[in-house]
């Protein structure tokens, strides 16, 4: 059920200088709602010139510490303020929203999560649960430069990492979609980034004949489906990212 | 505790909270934070005669302590409405209200005759005011012309039942379409919509919006929203619904001052999915604290 809760920050670790990693438990001590990969909250922001909550994906959820995790780039005011909040202060979210990846697949599907620059936050936790039912799954990570790479080491511990930089600083150079990883046979990918690098996956998918999920970063207000303010275009019309998405397979879009 | 009922054109209200069209949804998005049985009424989203797609993406950019959105009456037209949505909302205890637009007159008094006889319908708000649709919508709310005809074909398709014309901020004077609407019939009116407005991302060297321009809510607009309903008040007889920029409890008792017999909530409800029952607790908070034994006596008192 969607809620509106206060949260206690625990931690706010800086990654660079455009990110942190902010580890969120309920102010009131109750267990955290059930939430899928994929899914993401609505964070108010209490910084002068915010006005509307921002949505971030769901990084990581541990459930025995009671622990929600949100990954967050430096983008404007609203995004800077959550970066320069301190442990122990409090932070009010809207969630879960949104549908979450599909996680079903057959036994020994080979599943590659693919992400790019802070859109590697939901495949952390899509990865564990990929992993817990019983996948092996693969991350392929893009970024500008190695200091775009963002907590390598959590998803090293979840699966095998593939990593592509654009200037070259760090695996293999250029595009995710260079990456040989993709040449190879796969099950599906699942996807996360800038739109361009999104579309380019998802022509990679269709000319592989591999089924493929998207997740969107549409502009949001609501993030309920009331205001209609986020749409995308699919086959069946103008539909809520926020509530229909953010996840869509490819063959739900209008893309080329 | 302080009577907070009112009544709006004949429709009598529990309290004067309602909430704006096209920004509560169909009410059900908002269930889990809040009672809608504990609402004045609700308004739903913008209802057109024919299914409307809206416009392209994007349709909103965050402003100074505000918002554009140029959404363009995305829905499925009135007949979808009435039998697939109309029986899920139907029986709150509180009213439900449809807000209602059209491209021409011939349109709008066509699907309030639609909804007519629509026993959980308790009223309609006519939308003669939306920014965003080309084709119509604004164009009779700019006028004091169109906004008669307006209000005079839909009176004539929906009588007997409470008609409320919401009005738009976009013109010179707004007294003077509030009485030419009042003229034609019309049991209240309702402002203000949208500002026209329009924000440039300066990087891209390109507008936020599809559109170009949008149509400007949030607290930005309160001040120009609340002179308006003050001076609107001062001019018609019926009834005021104030909004624009409400964000909270007191924001609602100052239209409330301004000449204002009821409120609507609209961006704020993004903010803060409960802000509705918030507001309705200030009412009766603010009521004690200044000894008012009945919530009416503070309408208009400036
Ligand atoms: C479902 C979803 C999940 C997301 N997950 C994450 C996440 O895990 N981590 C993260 O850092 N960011 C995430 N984002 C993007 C994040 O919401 C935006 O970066 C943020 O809202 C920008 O707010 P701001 O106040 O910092 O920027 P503003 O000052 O409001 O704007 C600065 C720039 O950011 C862009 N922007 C504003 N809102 C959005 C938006 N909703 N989506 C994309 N760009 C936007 C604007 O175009 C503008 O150019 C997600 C977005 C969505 C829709
Ligand atoms: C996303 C959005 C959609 C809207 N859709 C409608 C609509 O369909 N019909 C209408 O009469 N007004 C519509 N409005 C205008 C609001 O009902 C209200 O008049 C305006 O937003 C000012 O109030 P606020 O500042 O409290 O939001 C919309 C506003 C927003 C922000
Ligand atoms: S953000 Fe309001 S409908 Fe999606």
């Amino acid at each position: 059920m969607k809620q509106v809760k206060d949260f206690i920050i625990i931690d706010n670790c800086k990654i660079g200088e455009a990110y942190c990693k902010m580890r969120l438990a309920p102010a009131d001590g109750s267990i955290l709602p059930e939430m899928l990969p994929g899914q993401f909250v609505e964070v108010a922001v209490e910084t002068p010139g915010v006005l509307l909550r921002r949505p971030i994906s769901i990084n990581d959820v541990d459930r025995q510490a009671n622990i929600l995790t949100l990954l967050v780039r430096n983008a404007g005011r609203g995004t800077s303020a959550l970066i320069d909040m301190k442990a122990g202060e409090r932070l009010n979210l809207l969630l879960p929203l949104g549908n979450g990846f599909s996680t079903e697949a057959p036994a020994g599907a080979r599943l590659i999560l693919i992400g790019g620059g802070v859109g590697v936050a939901p495949l952390l936790y899509l990865g564990k649960v990929l992993k817990e039912k019983g996948f092996e799954p693969e991350f392929l990570l893009g970024a500008r430069t190695v200091a775009d790479l963002l907590s390598l080491d959590d998803f090293k511990a979840v699966g095998k990492v593939h990593v592509c930089t654009e200037d070259g600083s760090e695996g293999v150079k250029g595009f995710v979609t260079a990456h040989p990883c993709l040449s190879e046979k796969a099950t599906r990918y699942y996807c996360c980034g800038p739109a361009p690098m999104m579309k380019a996956v998802a022509k990679v998918a269709r000319q592989n004949g591999v089924d493929c999920e998207v997740s969107l970063e549409n502009m949001m207000a609501c993030g309920l489906g009331a205001c209609l303010c986020c749409v995308e275009k699919t086959v069946k019309g103008n539909v809520c990212v926020c509530t229909e998405g953010p996840v869509f397979n490819i063959n739900e879009l209008t893309w080329e | 505790m302080a009577n907070l009922s009112v009544n709006i054109g004949g429709l009598e209200l529990q309290n004067p909270v309602m909430t704006a069209s096209g920004t509560f949804g169909y009410g059900e998005e908002f269930t889990p934070f809040i009672d809608i049985n504990r609402l004045g009424a609700y308004i739903i989203k913008g209802t057109t005669l024919n299914p409307r797609q809206g416009n392209d993406y994007p349709r909103m950019v965050e402003t100074p302590a505000g918002m554009l959105n140029a959404v363009g009456l995305q829905n499925k037209g009135v007949d979808y409405f009435i039998e697939h949505i109309y029986p899920r909302i139907k029986d709150y205890k509180s009213h439900l209200i449809v807000n209602v637009s059209g491209a021409n007159v011939d349109d709008y008094a066509e699907t309030a005759r639609r909804l007519h006889p629509l026993d959980g319908v308790k009223a309609i708000e006519v939308n003669i005011s939306c920014p965003n649709v080309k084709e119509g919508g604004m164009a009779f709310g700019t006028t004091t012309s169109g906004a008669a005809a307006v209000t005079k074909a839909v009176r004539e398709a929906y009588p007997g039942k409470t008609l409320i014309v919401k009005l738009s901020p976009n013109v010179t004077s707004i007294a003077d379409i509030a009485r030419a609407v009042e003229a034609e019939g019309a049991d209240s009116v309702s402002l203000i919509n949208t500002l026209m407005g329009m924000s440039i991302d300066v990087e891209k060297r390109r507008p936020h919006l599809s559109t170009v321009t949008g149509g400007l809510s949030g607290p930005a607009v309160r001040p120009v929203a609340v002179r308006m309903v003050w001076q609107v008040a001062k001019a018609v007889k019926i009834p005021v619904v104030g909004l624009g920029g409400i964000m909270n409890g007191r924001d609602a008792i100052e239209f409330m001052l301004a000449g204002a017999r009821a409120i609507e909530i609209g961006t704020a409800n993004f903010v803060d999915p409960a802000v509705t029952m918030k507001v309705i607790d200030y009412m009766e908070d603010y009521c004690q604290r200044h000894g008012i034994s009945d919530i009416n006596e503070i309408v208009g008192c400036i």
